[in-house]
C-alpha cells in the first residue's frame, strides 16, 4: 500500500513535469488518464491536493511563500469533499444492499403468484402480469373448488412498491384461509373487506374483481369492488360488452354493498379481467381509450388467449416507449367447447 | 510527551482556540499536513456540535501510545474528546448515520468524523450530556 502510493506520487511528478514543460494537450490527456486511477485507488480530493502541492514545491523550490500557503487553505476546503465523497461512498454500498434486498423481496412476492395457469376442460385461460417496477401492486389468483368451478380474482393494490406487495401477501393468505362456502363473489369480498378495513391502514384501498366459472352450466358469477371494468366479448354478435360491477373499494366501510352479476358464457364468448394499468397506459398522445384495448384485443382474438394477452402488452408496451408507468394485468378466459 | 490541552468551547472563539490547539499538537506529534487538516476538520466538527446543541463544554488534545500487541504495532497517535453537560443525543444511532445531519450537507457532522478518525466512541445521556472519543494513529 505504501508502496503503491510512493508509486503514484512519483507518477504524478513526472507527468506534472511533463505537462508544464511541453504544456500541450497530451500532457492534459495524461492527467485525464491518471484521475481514473486515483479514484480507482480511493485517493481523496485532500490528499490529491497535498500531491499536487508536495510535487510543485520539489519541482519550482522557489514558489512565492503565498501560493504554497494557499495550499494549506485549500486542503481545508478539500477535507470538506473528502468527506462527501467517503459518505457518497458509503451511500452507493447501502443502495446496493437495498436493490439486493429488494430482489429477494421481489422474487418472495412471485411466489405470491400463481404458480401455473389452472387447465380446464372448457376454457382457455392467458395471463400476463407485469411490474412496473421489482415489486407489484397488482394481484391475481385462481381456485378450483370440488364441483370444478373456477374462481379468478384480480385485485389492485392502490400504491405501489413495497407497502402494496405486503398488503398483497394478506391478501393472498385471506382468500387461501376462506373455507369453500365463503367462495361465492359476494361472500369472498365481503370476507376480504372485513380483513382489509381491520388490518390496513386507512389511506390504503384495494379493489377487485372476483368471479366464478361453473362449467356445468357454462355460467359467470361474478362481484366487483370498486375495480376497473373488464369487457365481455359475445361471438354471436361479434360484439363487445363492458364488464362493470358495481360495489365499493375493499377497506372503506364495514358493511359494504356487493352485487352478484350473472353472464352466460357460450361457446366462443371470452371474459377479459385487467387492472387500471392496461387501460391508464400513457403514450404521447395521452392517455389511451378503453377503445384502443378494444381495438387490440380484436386484432388477436383468433389467437389462443395466452397469446392475446401476450401480443396486447406487447402493443402497449411499445406505444409507451417500453416504460410502464403502473403494473400491468390482463387476464382472458375464453369458452372453447 | 505529556502535553494535553485542554479548550473550552462557548463561543465560535473557542472552536477556532480548539483548531489551533489541535493543529499544533498534531505537526508536533508528527502527522503530515493532509492528516493535520483532517485533525483539524474533526476538532471543528465536535466543538461546532457542543456550540450549537450543548452551549458549552471542552475539548481534550492528547497525544496516545498503543504498546505492541500481536496483531499491531507500537504505534502512536492523537485523542480528542469533546465533552459537554448538554442535552444529551436522544437516539445515537440516527445521528450516526448518513445522510441524518441536521447542521451541513453531505459528510458533515458525526459520521464524518468517524471516517476522518481511526477511532470513534460515543456516549450520551439525554438530559447529562455527551462525550465523544476519537483517536487518530500515525501511519
Amino acid at each position: 500500500m505504501a508502496n503503491s502510493y510512493a508509486i503514484l506520487k512519483e507518477r504524478y511528478a513526472k507527468i506534472l513535469n511533463k505537462y508544464l514543460q511541453e504544456k500541450n494537450e497530451i500532457g492534459l490527456y495524461h492527467a485525464q488518464q491518471f484521475s481514473k486511477k486515483v479514484l480507482e485507488d480511493q485517493i481523496s480530493p485532500e490528499e490529491m491536493v497535498s500531491i499536487h502541492a508536495e510535487t510543485l514545491t520539489k519541482l519550482c523550490p522557489d514558489l512565492p511563500a503565498e501560493l504554497t500557503d494557499s495550499f494549506d487553505f485549500l486542503m481545508e476546503i478539500m477535507v470538506a469533499y473528502g468527506m462527501a465523497y467517503r459518505e457518497h461512498q458509503s451511500l452507493i454500498d447501502k443502495q446496493k444492499e437495498f436493490e439486493s434486498e429488494m430482489n429477494v423481496a421481489a422474487s418472495m412476492q412471485q411466489t405470491l403468484l400463481p404458480a401455473e395457469i389452472p387447465s380446464t376442460e372448457s376454457l382457455d385461460i392467458g395471463v400476463v402480469n407485469i411490474p412496473a417496477s421489482k415489486m407489484s401492486g397488482d394481484y391475481y389468483h385462481f381456485v378450483k373448488d370440488e364441483h370444478g368451478n373456477l374462481g379468478v380474482a384480480i385485485a389492485d393494490i392502490i400504491g405501489k412498491g413495497v407497502p402494496a406487495a405486503l398488503c398483497m401477501s394478506m391478501i393472498k393468505y385471506a382468500m387461501d384461509s376462506l373455507p369453500e362456502q365463503r367462495l361465492q363473489p359476494v361472500a369472498l369480498l365481503e370476507s376480504l373487506n372485513r380483513v382489509v378495513e381491520q388490518n390496513v391502514a386507512s389511506d390504503m384501498f384495494i379493489t377487485m374483481m372476483y368471479g366464478s366459472y361453473d362449467p356445468r352450466e357454462h355460467c359467470f358469477y361474478y362481484s366487483g369492488a370498486g375495480h376497473e371494468p373488464g369487457f365481455y366479448y359475445e361471438a354471436e354478435t361479434d360484439e363487445f360488452h363492458e364488464l362493470y360491477a358495481k360495489g365499493i373499494v375493499l377497506g372503506i366501510t364495514r358493511e359494504p354493498l356487493f352485487k352478484e352479476y350473472k353472464k352466460k358464457v357460450n361457446v366462443g364468448d371470452f371474459i377479459v379481467l385487467l387492472t387500471d394499468g392496461v387501460t391508464e397506459c400513457f403514450t404521447d398522445d395521452g392517455f389511451i381509450e378503453r377503445e384502443e384495448v378494444v381495438r387490440l384485443i380484436r386484432q388477436y382474438q383468433h389467437l389462443p388467449a395466452q397469446q392475446i394477452v401476450e401480443n396486447v402488452f406487447y402493443e402497449l408496451e411499445k406505444a409507451q416507449g417500453f416504460q410502464l408507468r403502473d403494473d400491468f394485468t390482463l387476464i382472458i378466459l375464453k369458452r372453447e367447447v | 510527551m505529556s502535553i494535553q490541552s485542554n479548550v473550552e468551547v462557548r463561543t465560535e472563539w473557542g472552536i477556532v482556540s480548539a483548531r489551533q490547539a489541535g493543529r499544533s499538537l498534531a505537526k508536533k506529534i508528527g502527522f503530515e499536513s493532509v492528516d493535520q487538516s483532517r485533525i483539524t476538520t474533526a476538532i471543528s466538527e465536535l466543538a461546532r456540535n457542543i456550540y450549537l446543541y450543548a452551549g458549552i463544554g471542552e475539548i481534550i488534545m492528547e497525544p496516545v501510545e498503543q504498546e505492541a500487541t500481536p496483531s499491531s504495532p507500537y504505534r502512536r497517535g492523537i485523542r480528542i474528546i469533546a465533552r459537554d453537560k448538554g442535552p444529551g443525543i436522544h437516539n445515537i444511532r440516527e445521528v450516526m448515520e448518513d445522510g441524518f445531519t441536521t447542521s451541513g450537507g453531505l459528510g458533515a457532522g458525526l459520521p464524518g468524523v468517524k471516517r476522518l478518525m481511526d477511532e470513534f466512541e460515543i456516549e450520551s445521556t439525554v438530559g447529562e450530556g455527551t462525550e465523544v472519543r476519537v483517536i487518530k494513529w500515525l501511519r
